[in-house]
């Protein structure tokens, strides 16, 4: 088997053609996956128990089955139903980009409510009871003890989540979306060659997620500046 | 002289668990009355119960005129007549010091940020710190911490001071700073329940000394009576024993 180094060089940029489409999906799909997730959290961390109980069962469906069988799903099982075709949502569901949106904010919204409870429950107990103690509203109490102490303790998960979310983007190739994978697979397609180009989407990626990685280094540092000791 | 706390037949349960039986106690304005006892005999979950951290199962609560029931209202009036101060501090650790002072009188007393300051500032230098006002919480020692505790409580003018063992998660060394503190706040006549061990600050600055043991108020006396010659069986065991060294 030969290998050739000039055809990795050659083929990045082409890559990088689909960069955009990949960073797209990701920020898209982290901001609707974030704001869903604070719902669902609000909804768990509710005392109503039937507020409680369609939260778990969201959080138990979507990390419960694959992301890519839930693309499929969305991209290739609803528009079986001639409701569906004939719904106002379907602009919408016959798009790949939308499909692949709308399944990667449903699957990380699952994943990131979990992380920010674990940063709830997390807070100690006694800077909300001093809140209290101070006269503060349950609001006001939640807005300025509980969350933004909750934050901080969910950041390295979520920048976990994050990096996940990236790779999470490949799928998307598997409905047609040329994002970086799926530029990868049509050079491979008529260059014969996985193994060079695969590796070239892989620096790509790795340099990606060493970005993710360093800025929420970064977002970390600053957030716990209260920590240090000087 | 009116009596700003009145608790009358309260009784807490945590469960079966009685924490609390037929507590009766009366607080006039400007008292200052030590709350000791073995641990568990349910010193903190009382003080607790006066600004409702913890909900009383039966009997009253006034504190400040008002009757502390499940009326959230009620409950936030009262909270901001009544400071506390934790025996861990509980200063927001992600506020500086003057966040920590200026965030109640903002948010609940509606104060403009510049006079939340000035007063804040105010209760700093009483709490002998000024200069620590732009530190986080975790630059400052434990008896620093303590006393902005009890600044950050002030700020709010507050009729009354609850104090749950307030130095007994600090070094000994710093126990002496916060108690001076406690002292001078006792001399200019604020009202204050204080549950501690520091039976020398007890014996200076108490009016009242209410002795608990099991869930019940044993013995209210004044210092002199009670470390001369305590009247309850229980109460002369708890004090050899934390007398004894």
């Amino acid at each position: 088997m030969s290998f050739d180094l000039s055809l990795i060089a050659s083929s990045l940029p082409k890559i990088l053609q689909g960069l955009g489409l990949t960073l797209n999906l990701l920020v898209v799909s982290t901001l609707f996956g974030l704001v869903l997730a604070v719902g669902i959290l609000l909804m768990r961390l509710s005392r109503r128990s039937w507020l409680v109980w369609p939260a778990k069962a969201y959080i138990y469906f979507f990390r419960g089955t694959p992301l890519l069988v839930q693309l499929f799903i969305i991209y290739h099982g609803l528009p079986q139903f001639g409701f569906i075709r004939q719904s106002v949502l379907w602009p919408i569901l016959r798009e790949p980009y939308w499909c692949s949106v709308i399944a990667l904010s449903l699957n990380t919204a699952a994943y990131v409510s979990e992380i920010l409870r674990g940063g709830v429950l997390g807070v100690d107990k006694g800077f909300v009871e001093a809140g209290k103690a101070l006269g503060l509203s349950k609001f006001q109490r939640t807005t300025r003890i509980t969350a933004p102490l909750a934050v901080r303790l969910a950041l390295p998960a979520y920048s976990n989540e994050i990096v996940s979310m990236l790779k999470s983007t490949a799928l998307a190739s598997t409905v047609t979306l040329m994002e970086m994978t799926g530029v990868a697979r049509t050079i491979v397609a008529d260059t014969f060659a996985p193994y060079e180009i695969f590796i070239a989407a892989t620096i790509i990626y790795l340099v990606l997620v060493w970005i993710i990685q360093t800025g929420f280094t970064l977002i970390e540092t600053y957030a716990n500046r209260h920590v240090r000791k000087t | 002289m009116a009596d700003i706390i009145v608790l009358e037949k309260m009784n807490k349960f945590y469960g079966t668990y009685h924490a609390l039986k037929d507590v009766n106690l009366s607080i006039s304005k400007g008292e200052k009355v030590v709350v000791c006892g073995p641990s568990g005999s349910g010193k903190s979950t009382m003080i607790r119960c006066i600004n409702r951290l913890e909900e009383h199962n039966s009997g009253r609560i006034v504190v400040a005129g008002e009757e502390l029931t499940d009326d959230e209202k009620k409950i936030d009036l009262v909270r901001r007549e009544v400071g506390m101060v934790f025996q861990s501090f509980n200063l927001f650790p992600h506020m500086t010091v003057l966040e920590n002072l200026t965030l109640a009188p903002r948010l609940v007393r509606k104060m403009a940020t510049a006079e939340a300051e000035a007063i804040a500032m105010k209760y700093l230098t009483r709490v002998r710190i000024p200069d620590q006002a732009h530190k986080y919480p975790s630059q400052l020692s434990g008896g620093q911490q303590q006393r902005v505790a009890i600044a950050r409580a002030l700020c709010m003018n507050p009729e009354v001071m609850l104090f749950d063992e307030p130095t007994s998660a600090l070094d000994p060394e710093m126990i002496s700073e916060v108690l001076d503190v406690m002292t001078d706040l006792a001399r200019e006549g604020m009202t204050m329940v204080c549950v501690t061990h520091e039976m020398g600050f007890a014996r200076s600055v108490a009016d009242r000394i209410v002795f608990m043991d099991q869930g019940e108020i044993v013995e209210v006396s004044t210092p002199a009576e009670f470390f001369a010659a305590p009247r309850s069986e229980r109460a002369r065991t708890f004090l050899g024993q934390i007398l004894a060294h």
